[in-house]
């Protein structure tokens, strides 16, 4: 199987202290991984060392088959058309609107010109998204549900063959947890897409993950399914299923 | 080694290395062919139009102000009839520009200081660059030559209205039209005078820009990071504004007055 993330070695640090020590990580085409492991551990900082927004220490770390750390600007930026990062907190422009921040990528990315076609693919992905109605809207009015939504909407407006969520569904109830793990899924069905999921949400691990890894001092501990990590002989890899 | 110095060296080193990088990344996006119109005009009604109130009110009350320091001294030479001039020359050579200056320092380089720094704690900024946008052309350009452009447009406005000002408070205790008032103003002002204050503003406005704009960019990633960005902006800007003053003024004095 096509592996679309290839991770082998993969050093972090900053300063003294070192975050990862040589993880290694495959992800095949259509895949959905979870990473799981104590605030810390450094898997925020794996994901943005995908995205290209950190620069590794050491190791190999290809996207698409591209070397992200030898990819000059245009070849990062190609690279990153095709992969969307969902941020913890959404990161929506707090300036604009909804609607702004949903043409932002189709102008900035795609350079789209044409304001009809601009409007009905903001409203397509927001529909997606279950949110109808909010494009007049400032982030600032929106609920934290609502604001990731809106996030998951930018990300996917651009048709990204990856997604690295950022704790997609921290801070929320969890009901609508439940309701953005679920969207997730959705989303991997309607635009064929690979996640890397960062979570500490055992429920969005279980209803997203095909495969989980456990992050433990700069290494990846446990690998497997949500029901052979939550039977494992190893306490510490049970501890997160308590 | 023990640190021997009162301040650290290769931090300093660094920040200037981050900096010189900032700044050649500034420059390389200048002259890109998609320019963001859009915000760029944004900016401009933030910088420019939002701060007409301040600087015309700052220009005229300083006018008034430097009139009637100076009318009694003048007095006693007898010499009333240079006031005009006088404050023409102090207002647009040196006090109108400074003060401006000063005053966008104040309010624009904190602005952006605080918007950049609050979007970079909120991963704004990252959201940008991840998406393949480019955070430098879309945030930094347009806020920088909005500046430039901006700053010299209010001090035009607030020299206006310090000539305006020291009218006001010429006609209080002399019988002296406007008209008058300003023919003998601007025929003491020569073309020396303009240029350098003209060629002043422009660098005010980039130092308010890039202070803001770098430190907004560099900001650590927690909320108190946003008020020390927009102070630590303000503090910059008002420092390099009073040193630009000085070697504008010293250079172009040794050219234009040799």
């Amino acid at each position: 199987m096509e592996h679309v993330i290839e991770i082998k070695e993969l050093k972090k640090s900053f300063g003294e202290n070192d975050v990862l020590k040589g993880i290694g990580l495959n992800v095949s085409r259509g895949e959905n991984v979870v990473i799981m492991g104590r605030s810390g551990e450094g898997k925020s900082v794996t994901i943005k060392c995908i995205a290209g927004l950190l620069t590794p220490d050491s190791g190999s770390l290809k996207v698409m088959g591209d070397e992200v750390k030898e990819l000059a600007e245009d070849g990062l930026k190609k690279m990153r058309r095709k992969l969307g990062f969902v941020f913890q907190g959404a990161a929506l422009y707090d300036s604009m609107t909804v609607r702004e921040n949903l043409a932002f990528p189709l102008k900035k990315v795609l350079k789209m010109k044409d304001r009809e076609e601009i409007e009905r693919t903001c409203r397509e992905v927001l529909e997606a998204v279950g949110l109808n109605d909010t494009l007049e809207k400032l982030p600032s009015e929106l609920s934290g549900g609502m604001r990731k939504r809106v996030g998951l909407a930018r990300t996917l407006i651009v048709k990204p063959e990856i997604i690295l969520y950022d704790e997609p569904t921290t801070g929320l109830d969890s009901i609508t947890s439940k309701e953005i793990s679920n969207l997730i899924l959705e989303m991997r069905k309607k635009y064929k897409t690979t996640s890397v999921i960062i979570t500490h949400d055992l429920s969005c691990a279980q209803i997203t993950g095909d495969r989980i890894l456990i992050l433990k001092d700069g290494v990846f501990a446990a690998e497997g399914t949500y029901e052979e990590l939550e039977n494992s002989s190893d306490e510490f890899v049970r501890s997160f299923f308590k | 080694m023990p640190d021997l110095l009162p301040f650290n060296v290769s931090g300093a080193f660094t920040r200037m290395g981050d900096q010189a990088y900032f700044f050649r990344s500034f420059v390389r996006n200048l002259f890109d062919r998609d320019f963001e119109w859009e915000e760029f005009l944004r900016q401009s009604y933030q910088i420019g139009y939002k701060s007409i109130g301040i600087c015309a009110l700052t220009g005229f009350i300083l006018g008034i102000v430097l009139t009637l320091q100076s009318t009694p001294t003048l007095k006693d030479f007898g010499a009333e009839t240079f006031i005009p001039g006088m404050v023409a020359i102090s207002i647009i050579r040196e006090i109108g520009p400074v003060i401006t200056a000063l005053i966008c320092a104040g309010k624009t380089a904190s602005r952006i200081g605080a918007e950049l720094g609050s979007m970079n704690v909120t991963e704004q900024i990252d959201a940008m660059e991840v998406s393949g946008a480019n955070p430098i052309k879309f945030l930094v350009v347009t806020r920088i030559l909005a500046c430039m452009i901006m700053i010299p447009m209010l001090t035009i406005l607030a020299d206006a209205m310090a000539l305006l000002g020291g009218y006001a408070a010429s006609a209080l205790s002399a019988e002296i039209t406007l008209q008058l008032y300003f023919t003998k103003a601007i025929s003491n002002l020569e073309f020396s005078d303009i240029i350098p204050a003209v060629i002043k503003t422009i660098l005010f406005g980039f130092s308010i820009g890039f202070v803001g704009c770098y430190k907004g960019f560099h900001s650590t990633r927690g909320t108190e990071s946003v008020g020390q960005a927009a102070n630590s902006a303000v503090v910059t800007a008002s420092i390099w504004i009073v040193i630009i003053d000085a070697i504008v003024v010293q250079v172009t004095g040794s050219i234009l007055y040799a």
